[in-house]
This record gives C-alpha cells, structure tokens and sequence, in this order.
C-alpha cells in the first residue's frame, strides 16, 4: 500500500543509521586497506606458514564445537519437548537462556574454577586421568567453552522449531499409536531437519569470530584463531600489517560462511524469550522417559556447573575490599556508563532502522524491494559478519597515525558494542513495532498523525516495552564485552572486563573471581529486567 | 452544525486505472453529494480498493479523484475531505476513548477547550456519556465503533467511506448502528459510500447502489431498482449467491 508521495522521516532516520553504521565499518576498512596498500609487498608476505596454520585452527575448533554443541542440543531439545510439564522446566529453560548475556570471560572463569588445574574438579579428573590433571587450557578448553554456550543456545531454538507441530499433530500421532520411533522419524526428524542448517550455522559463525574464550582458555601461540591473533599483532607485536592480513583473511572467512548461511536460510539471530507451548496429548514409556531425564539433568549440570563455580569462587574473593578499591571502582563506572551509552545509540540505531523498513515496505505496491528496504532489513543482520575486533583493529590502525589510539577507547567502545548489539534488539523491537504499525498506519495517515505527533503519542506506548527489553540486553551485552576495549584499553580507560583480564594476567586469581561474580551479577540483573518486560510485552 | 462546507461534496473517480500485483482496477463513476450509496460486490471484486483510492491510500497509476470538484489525486489522505472507518483497527488501543475522538481534532492532541466540548458532545451524540476515560479493550464491539464514529463528527469532513464497519456485529446490534449512521448522515449530509455485503444494510440505509464486479463498476442506480424484480442479472446472482456463503462472506474485507 502506498501511503504518500511525500518523504517519510522515518525513512530519513534509517537513512542516517545505515550512513553511520557504514561509517563505523567503512572506517575501519579504510584503515586496513590503506595501511595494506601503504607496503604492499609485506602484506603478501604476512601470508606465510604462520597465518596458514591460524586460520586451520580457526576453522577446525570452529567445526568441533559446532559438532559437539548441536549434536546433543538435539537430543535435549527433543528430551525438553517430549516432557513439557515437569517441575523446575520453565527454570532449566531460563538457565539455559543466561549464557546468551553471560559475560565470556566470567563463563572462561567458571570454566577455569570447575576444570582448571587448580580447579574443584581437578582432583577427581586427575584421579580418573592416573596423575595430575593439566587443566582444560588449549582446544580442549576453548570446546568446553563453545558448548557451554552454544549447547543451551541451540537447545532452545531447537525446542522452539519443535513447538512449531501443531497440537493436533501430536493427538492424531497417538491416536494412530505412534510409538517413539515413528513419531520421531515422522512428526519431529523432519521440524528439526528444517531448523538444522540455520542453527548450525549460527553456532558455527559465534565460534569463528570467539575472541574472549579463545584469548583467556587458548592458552598459547597452539590454540590461537584469527581474532586472537590480530590482537596479539597489535596489541603485543605492534605489526599492523600482520593484522591487516589477519583481518582481511577473517572477513573473507566469515563472508564465505555467512554466504553458505543466507544460501541455506539461516537466521544469525539468537532470541533471550523463548514461547513455552505445552500440550498434554503425549503418553511417554517409562525407559524413554528415564532417557530424557538422564540426559536433561547431565545438560543441566554441565551448564549450571561454571555458574555455580563462578558463585563459589567468587564469594571467596574479599569482595568488600574489592568493592572499595579505587580502580575497582573506576571500572564499574566506566563499564556502566560506556555499556549505558552503548544501549541508547544500539536501541536509536534499530529502532531508526526498523521504522525505515516499515515505512519503505508500505510505500511499495506489490513491487519489489528496493536496495534501501533491502538495507534495512537483511543489512542489519550481518553486522554480525564483521566482528568487533575487526572493526577495531581497522580503527586502531587508521587512528594511531591521527594521534593517541587509547584516548578515543570509550567512542569506539560505545559504537562498536551499539552496532554489534543492534540484531539483537531488532528481534526484540521488530514485531512489536510492525504490529502497531499494521493497525495504526491508516489511521495515522487518515487523521494525518506523523512525525514527532506519531512517534510520541502512537509508536511511543507499544514499542516502550520492547524497547526496554532491548536496551538491557544491548546494556548487557555491551557490558561484558571484552572485543574492543581489548585492543583500546588503558590504564586511563580500564572497563570491568579488562581489569578481570589484567589481574587474570597478574595471576591474581581471587581477585579475579570475584570480579567476575561482580560482572556477571550485574549482566544477570540486566537480562532479568530484559526477560521481565519482554514477558509483559507478550502478554 | 450545517455550516454550507457540509451539505455533501460529490465524489467522482475519473478514468481511474489502478494495479496492485496481479488485480488490475478501472473505475469510473460518480457519486451523489449527500446521499448515503451502498457499494456492494463479490469479494475480491475491488470494493475496498475502490474506498482506499477516494481515501488517498492508493494512488492511481492514471485518472483523477475529485471530491467537491478539486482535483485531489496527489494529495495524502489527512488532507483530504474524507473520513473512514474500517472493520477493525479504528482505534488506538493505548489511548482512550475520550484521546481517540480527540485525535479528530488535533493529530497532537493539543486540545483547547472548544475542541473539548466538541469531544464531549460527540460522544454524548453517539451514546458513549461517561466512557470518556475507557480503553478500548474495555469496550464492546459495537461501542468501539461508537468512538470511530464520534471522530467522525468532530472531523466534520463532507465524505465518509465506510468499510464494512459492522460486518463483525450481531444483527441486532447492527440494525442499531446502521440507524445512527442514518440520523447522523441526515444530519450533517455526509456523502457516505458504504461498503458492505450485506443486502438488507444496504435496504435499510441507502438510497443509491453501485455494483462493483471484476475490478470495475458494473452498474450503479437507486437501490430500489436493483433490489426489484427489474434489477440487473449480476446483481441478482450475487444476492443468491450471497446468501449461501453468508458468513463466509462477511469476514472479508
């Protein structure tokens, strides 16, 4: 339906989010591109042995954990929706949804409390293994990592592809007497085949572009993956051409794998809310059902386990000390007001974006999309092709010529994570908003409401709570992150991520425990206040 | 009330052409100033499409649409002499009865005391006295459909496109709203195109028909003729038809 001749300014806000998400990713390829053509030959030299070897292991621990993370999810999921009433379901399945906004290097702790050589279970693995337990340091760390947050990830989109069957599939499945093999075969083999490939996909593409599990359980030049190494080149071997070969190596790997993804249709967004459906026409055996129970709570000790580690370790950390120091201190405030500010422009970006697309979808009758419609749709999702890092590193390289790289930490802080965070919150913002707009847009266009009239007194109350949702997931997520203020961080601009990396780094252990318990607390509390409103929301 | 803006503006769509996707419209007709005229048709047939060209939410890939003789075919619909009401949707759900009317007055809902007696007698008009302060949720149908039509007479525009706004009420309850549609139309001399499926709505309310088929205006007269023995054939098909798929037929839109 076309509304108007006129110009929307919706349009024109997404318009002005597309032209500077493309400045924050077109700085950055400046920066490589230029520094790559400024010594030509010695970027072709970067491609040696070294990098060959790098990019193996990024592609192989890739491979492996989204083997070993899909792989069981399936089962889990199967297990989950077989049984959709049981107590403390609903729990399992929040729980399972916290490593979606749990810092990476708090879960690398509570991995490192759990199974590190030092660790409460060192002792019993050391005992299984005949002599002392080495700890899970290297691949074997970094795939224990990538399930622990992967494996519930992909567990839920599972479980939410299976709630797709209708009911009444499920009452003629046991009408007909079904037994386990054939329904599975016929009524759940062929939902979970369809949702394969995307959820595959999306595990496959987090791994890729890892950089904090990789950086912290690594442990070493053996297990390092491309992100790792652009920062080590920068940060360490101050080789800027290094990097660039790096990064152009990583984009055109994730480039290659988000191609094969959109090829197979997969949606490279997770979701914090998941429906939970329940039917009751299903009759389990007693051996299936002690099956799924089995293997439920063996998924629910492997992901509860690093948490409550981190808990354990963390309460033993003089926390009251750690709280009243002065450093502490500072990189609380700064985490809080750079993951603050990253919220806001996260949530003004998506939301300029969404309503851009809106209103481009509604201007069209019945012909195709245009490539700015096209931008404000699919654009927004592959922000996640292009990690953090990468955007970093270009930035990094650009600026170091302009003048002191750390002093602008907190503005590349705030973009980067606002841009990284934006497909998240437009899953959040998106059916809320078209929603509204499919009963209001007559109506807004016959009595002539637009503009800052329409935003305030029509688009304002429904997407409020969304919106809520959004901002503290973005809140979330920015917060833990330890991508870019890896390589711009600072004594001056220290974030709690990278004081808990620094005193890992001083073998500082309590301290960092208990930072860690701090961090993760406070992402935790954000993504309560995310799952509460987006409840409300729904209802 | 009657202030000589009102007392009607003739409705003309001239050599409309119009596709959306695969459905291809032509529409040339006129419709008569103050008068209530049924549009009725097949589904699919381009009744609604025919009501969304007069209000400006589709353009025309050719022709004119002229509404008290000015030529309105570029303008958007706000500023266009007309007012509508859909089968759903008619209201913001956030807002209140009392908001939803005013957004008639003010699209930013800067009211000034006028505006507000205007309000206040509207919803008195239309027998909503003391649901100012209502959500819509805690409404019935019918009374949300009250509120749409107290927009309306705060608007005061000389055109009101009805889409089917009734199609979902009990017929009782129908009878109701199709007779204050009736009294207010009598009052202000609205040209009202009423889009229904309905026979007897048409019957009871308007004096003109036009029989829309196929994406083009097959016939048009008083209603009378099309409702006698003497009424056109496709016309006659689709009453008996009509009254077969009832239902069905009237959840479309």
């Amino acid at each position: 339906m076309r509304l108007t001749r006129r110009s929307d300014p919706r349009i024109a806000a997404g318009v002005v989010a597309l032209a500077a998400i493309a400045l924050l990713i077109g700085g950055a390829c400046v920066g490589l591109v230029a520094e790559g053509a400024r010594d030509l030959s010695g970027a072709v030299a970067a491609f040696d042995g070294y990098l060959l070897r790098v990019a193996r292991f990024t592609l192989w621990q890739a491979i492996l954990s989204t083997l070993l993370s899909v792989l069981p999810a399936l089962f889990v999921a199967r297990a989950l929706a077989r049984h959709p009433r049981f107590f403390g379901r609903d729990l399992i399945l929040q729980l399972f949804a916290v490593p979606l906004a749990l810092p990476a290097i708090v879960a690398a702790l509570g991995l490192l409390a759990l199974y590190g050589r030092a660790g409460y279970f060192a002792d019993f693995l050391g005992g299984l293994g005949g002599g002392r337990w080495p700890g899970i340091y290297g691949l074997s760390g970094i795939l224990v990592a990538h399930v622990f947050f992967n494996l519930p990830l992909a567990t839920r989109l599972f479980l939410e592809a299976l709630q797709t069957v209708p009911a009444d599939q499920w009452r003629l499945a046991s009408q007909l007497g079904m037994g386990v093999r054939p329904a599975f075969r016929l009524i759940e083999w062929p939902v979970l085949r369809q949702a394969l490939p995307g959820i595959a996909g999306l595990v496959f593409m987090l791994c890729i572009t890892s950089f904090t599990i990789v950086l912290t359980l690594g442990g070493g030049p053996r297990g390092t993956t491309l992100e790792v190494a652009i920062y080590q080149a920068l940060r360490f071997d101050f080789d800027p051409i290094l990097a660039v070969a790096l990064t152009l190596l990583q984009i055109a790997l994730t480039l290659a794998v988000v191609l094969v993804l959109t090829r197979l249709g997969a949606n490279t967004v997770g979701d914090a809310n998941l429906s939970v459906a329940t039917r009751r026409y299903l009759s389990v055996a007693k051996g299936e059902a002690a099956f799924n129970a089995a293997l439920i709570a063996l998924s629910l000790l492997f992901v509860a386990g690093p948490m409550v580690a981190t808990v354990a370790a963390g309460v033993q950390a003089d926390l009251t000390r750690l709280v009243g120091e002065g450093a502490v201190r500072r990189a609380g405030l700064t985490s809080l007001v750079l993951a603050f500010m990253s919220a806001v422009l996260s949530t003004a970006l998506s939301l300029s974006l969404i309503m851009a697309r809106r209103a481009l979808a509604l201007k069209r009758s019945g012909q195709g999309r245009t490539l700015l419609e096209y931008a404000t749709d699919t654009g927004a999702g592959f922000v996640l092709v292009v990690p953090p890092i990468v955007i970093g590193a270009g930035w990094f390289i650009l600026l170091r010529h302009v003048g002191d790289v750390f002093a602008l930490a907190p503005v590349m802080v705030v973009t980067v994570n606002a841009v990284m965070a934006m497909p998240f919150a437009i899953r959040a913002l998106r059916p809320a908003y078209d929603a509204a707009s499919e009963r209001h847009e007559r109506l807004c266009a016959l009595l002539g409401i637009s503009g800052w009239n329409r935003l305030k007194l029509i688009d304002w109350p429904p997407v409020r709570r969304p919106l809520a949702t959004a901002f503290a997931f973005a809140m979330a997520l920015s917060l833990g992150d330890l991508g870019v203020i890896a390589l711009f961080g600072s004594d001056s601009v220290q974030t709690l991520p990278y004081l808990l990396l620094s005193r890992m780094g001083s073998y500082r252990t309590e301290d960092a425990a208990g930072l860690a318990l701090i961090l993760g607390a406070l992402c935790l509390a954000l993504m309560f206040v995310a799952a509460r409103f987006g409840k409300d929301a729904s209802a | 009330m009657n202030d000589g803006r009102q007392s009607g503006a003739a409705v003309k769509l001239d050599a409309i052409a119009f596709s959306y996707g695969e459905a291809v419209f032509n529409f040339d007709v006129a419709f008569a100033p103050g008068e209530i005229t049924a549009v009725m048709g097949p589904s699919g047939s381009g009744k609604s499409t025919l009501l969304n060209l007069v209000a400006g939410f589709e353009t025309p890939q050719s022709g004119n649409v002229l509404i008290a003789g000015k030529d309105v075919t570029l303008e958007v619909p706000a500023s266009r002499p007309v007012s509508m009401i859909f089968q759903e949707n008619n209201l913001f759900a956030h807002l209140s009865v009392e908001d939803n009317v005013g957004l008639g007055c003010s699209p930013s809902l800067e009211l000034t005391s006028l505006q507000r007696d205007a309000i206040g007698e509207a919803l008195a008009r239309t027998g909503l006295d003391g649901k100012q302060r209502r959500l819509p949720r805690e409404l019935s149908g019918g009374e949300r459909q009250r509120v749409a039509l107290a927009r309306v007479l705060v608007r005061d525009r000389p055109v009101l496109l009805l889409d089917e706004p009734f199609a979902s009420l009990g017929p009782a309850l129908r009878d109701d709203m199709l007779d204050l549609v009736a009294d207010l139309q009598a009052e202000r001399r609205m040209t009202v195109l009423f889009v229904t499926h309905q026979p007897e709505d048409a019957r009871r309310i308007a004096g003109k028909m036009v029989f829309v088929e196929n994406g083009a205006v097959a016939e048009t007269g008083p209603s009378e003729r099309f409702f006698s023995a003497g009424g056109p054939e496709a016309f006659r098909r689709y009453i008996g038809s009509e009254s077969e798929s009832h239902d069905v037929a009237r959840k479309r839109t």
